[in-house]
């Protein structure tokens, strides 16, 4: 997928919410460059930008689910001198894993990235459908659309990062699981579909 | 001036007499060629777009007031009603309007949604603008009764209304517009596909003007061939007194009120009249839009100058006559689009107009020429109300920028 390709850090895209479902002065979200001491409804998919860790996190998200699987994705930017390898990451609604998809047998599945993700100095690792990604195994509480999922990295030299992934109703990446790679095997599809219902 | 053909359906006696005008009624706007403006020279300056541009502008997104309204109007539009799910609550609203904020802001900035599918297609955003409006139930649906701008409520039935369900109501409005109906269209996906597991679509009123930068600052034509919106507002001041909301609490300063009517025109009988006929209908000359008194689009109409006939030069049956207001604070801000649809076997077309207005106040702005309209305006006669649906637009309290409008250039950082 060719990009989410701006650097730029957008606002809290100033909630039309705001005007309807939040008391004037409620949790805002702000980041970026524009000081408003303003409220806004909360912060946007795009607010939630970890910028003073590891990495830069642009864009991050994750799709929308009832239960079982999801995976989340956003691109993972290393401005620094040296490599920076991804070993492992968390949430509180599911147990985490770092996956990629490779061919096998002539069939595109998934698995376990062996060793972490490694993202490079001065460079950026897009983690998105289809690619690697980090998956949640199995949700103990429905993700809806709209919703927001923390999600802590953890890096080889053990430092930690969070990050807030913002979910997004999406019908792709429906990538088959490879079983036997140490991961429980449900046999079952990659992720659940999109949840038809906003209700959690 | 082209001399009225052959063919004399309606002398002016019978038109002045006839049934016409009793069976008449159109709505505010309904086809358009509007009420005379005296305090404006002449039209707009706008400055052409090269067309190497056309794809790359950009209209800000962020402001406490929404783009779209005062905004030039785009060239393609596509009116979005949205139904709530029976189970959507306040959260499930925050959630919603998180995701379509998002996208928005993303698009109207010329860059891909999150996630998203065909990020290419965001690439141009050719002065995207979206416009969210919320219907008079949804505030029933977020536990905010009270926050419902009082004339944000169902219009009250006029008998020139033919309405049918599939074009009226709604309860969240998406007013895509842009220069290029391929940017409209792929906004439309995005938003349509994020705002799904809340609501149903309910209809889809898409609509176009003339080409990006085809006659800049000239006031639009209808179908009928008409200048469409020759009354409305100046930009600045007087736009600002009837369109926004001055002050008041969070959740109405800085909002506006949006209806939206589908305005089916009847072309097969619109061709039975002849030129002279068509321009007594409106009161106003087709080729430069000027009262049937004047001579250029803005001159203030005589109401009271006699022809060689003895009756007035601008009838009172007249659309001008009839929709004619003087106090900005009174006016609607027009910017409706044309629709054509697919003509019927025998060539009958289907066609009219997405009738857009924004004001301050529904019942105090829109209604009294609404009325007017609907019980005497010979436009009438060749057009019918056929979808109805009233939003308030809120404004974004918290953005910056406060006291510089919509066009507010540190909005966009």
């Amino acid at each position: 997928m060719p990009n989410f390709r701006s650097g730029r850090l957008l606002r809290p895209a100033a909630l039309l919410a705001a005007a309807l479902v939040a008391a004037s002065g409620a949790g805002c979200g702000s980041s970026g460059g524009t000081s408003t001491a303003t409220p806004t409804a909360s912060p946007t998919a795009s607010a939630s930008v970890g910028t003073a860790g590891v990495l830069g996190i642009r864009d991050p998200w994750v799709k929308a689910a009832d239960h079982g699987m999801t995976a989340a994705f956003g691109t993972l930017v290393n401005d620094g001198d040296t490599n920076v390898t991804l070993t492992g990451a968390t949430t509180d609604v599911s147990p985490m894993e770092l996956h990629e998809i490779t061919m096998r047998d002539g069939k595109m599945v998934m698995q376990a990235k062996q060793g972490g993700i490694v993202i490079k100095a001065k460079s950026r690792h897009v983690l998105q459908p289809g690619g690697d990604h980090l998956m949640l195994m199995n949700l103990t509480r429905p993700v809806p659309a709209g919703d927001e999922v923390a999600v802590t990295l953890t890096f080889a030299d053990g430092r930690t990062q969070t990050f807030t992934a913002v979910a997004k109703p999406f019908t792709g990446a429906q990538e088959s699981y490879a079983p036997g790679h140490g991961q429980p095997a449900h046999g079952t599809s990659a992720t659940p579909r999109t949840s038809p219902s906003p209700a959690s | 001036m082209i001399a009225t053909s052959g063919i004399q359906p309606v002398s002016r006696r019978r038109l002045l007499t006839g049934g016409a005008v009793a069976a008449g009624g159109t709505l505010a706007g309904a086809a358009a060629i509007t009420a005379a403006r005296s305090d404006t020279p002449g039209g707009r300056t706008v400055e052409a777009v090269p067309v190497a541009q056309v794809g790359t502008a950009v209209e800000p997104f962020h402001g406490p007031r929404q783009s779209g309204v005062a905004t030039e109007p785009q060239a393609h539009a596509s009116f979005v009603a949205l139904s709530l799910r029976s189970e959507v609550d306040r959260a499930a609203l925050r959630r919603m309007l998180r995701l379509l904020s998002d996208d928005a802001a993303r698009l109207t900035q010329g860059r891909p949604a999150l996630a998203d599918t065909e990020p290419e297609l965001g690439l141009l955003p050719a002065r995207l603008t979206v416009t969210f409006g919320f219907g008079p139930d949804l505030y029933r649906a977020a536990g905010r009764p009270d926050r419902r701008p009082e004339s944000v409520t169902e219009l009250p039935p006029l008998r020139i209304d033919r309405l049918q369900p599939r074009w009226s109501g709604g309860d969240l409005l998406l007013q895509v517009c842009a220069d290029d109906p391929l940017t409209v269209a792929h906004a439309q996906r995005v938003l349509v596909k994020d705002s799904r597991p809340f609501t149903t679509v309910r209809w889809v009123q898409q609509g176009f003007r003339r080409a990006a930068g085809s006659e800049p600052g000239r006031t639009q034509r209808n179908l009928f061939g008409q200048l469409d919106g020759t009354a409305n507002p100046k930009p600045g001041g007087p736009l600002d007194n009837a369109v926004w909301v001055p002050d008041g609490p969070d959740w109405l300063r800085d909002s506006t009120t949006l209806v939206v009517r589908r305005i089916s025109m009847n072309l097969e009988t619109w061709d039975l009249l002849g030129r002279v006929d068509r321009e007594l209908a409106t009161g106003r000359r087709l080729d430069t839009g000027a009262p049937l008194t004047g001579t250029a689009e803005h001159d203030e109409p005589d109401f009271t100058a006699l022809g060689p006939d003895g009756l007035t030069v601008i009838p009172d049956f007249s659309h001008l006559t009839r929709a004619h207001v003087t106090d900005d604070r009174l006016k609607i801000l027009r910017r409706p689009y044309n629709y054509d649809g697919t003509p019927a076997a025998d060539g009958t077309a289907d066609s009219g107009l997405i009738f857009a207005s924004f004001q301050a106040d529904i019942g105090k702005q829109f209604l009294p020429i609404q009325r007017r309209l609907a019980e005497r305006d010979l436009l009438n006669e060749w057009t019918t109300p056929i979808g109805s649906a009233v939003f308030a637009i809120p404004g974004r309290p918290g953005s910056p920028s406060r006291r510089h409008g919509s066009r507010c250039g540190s909005c966009r950082s």
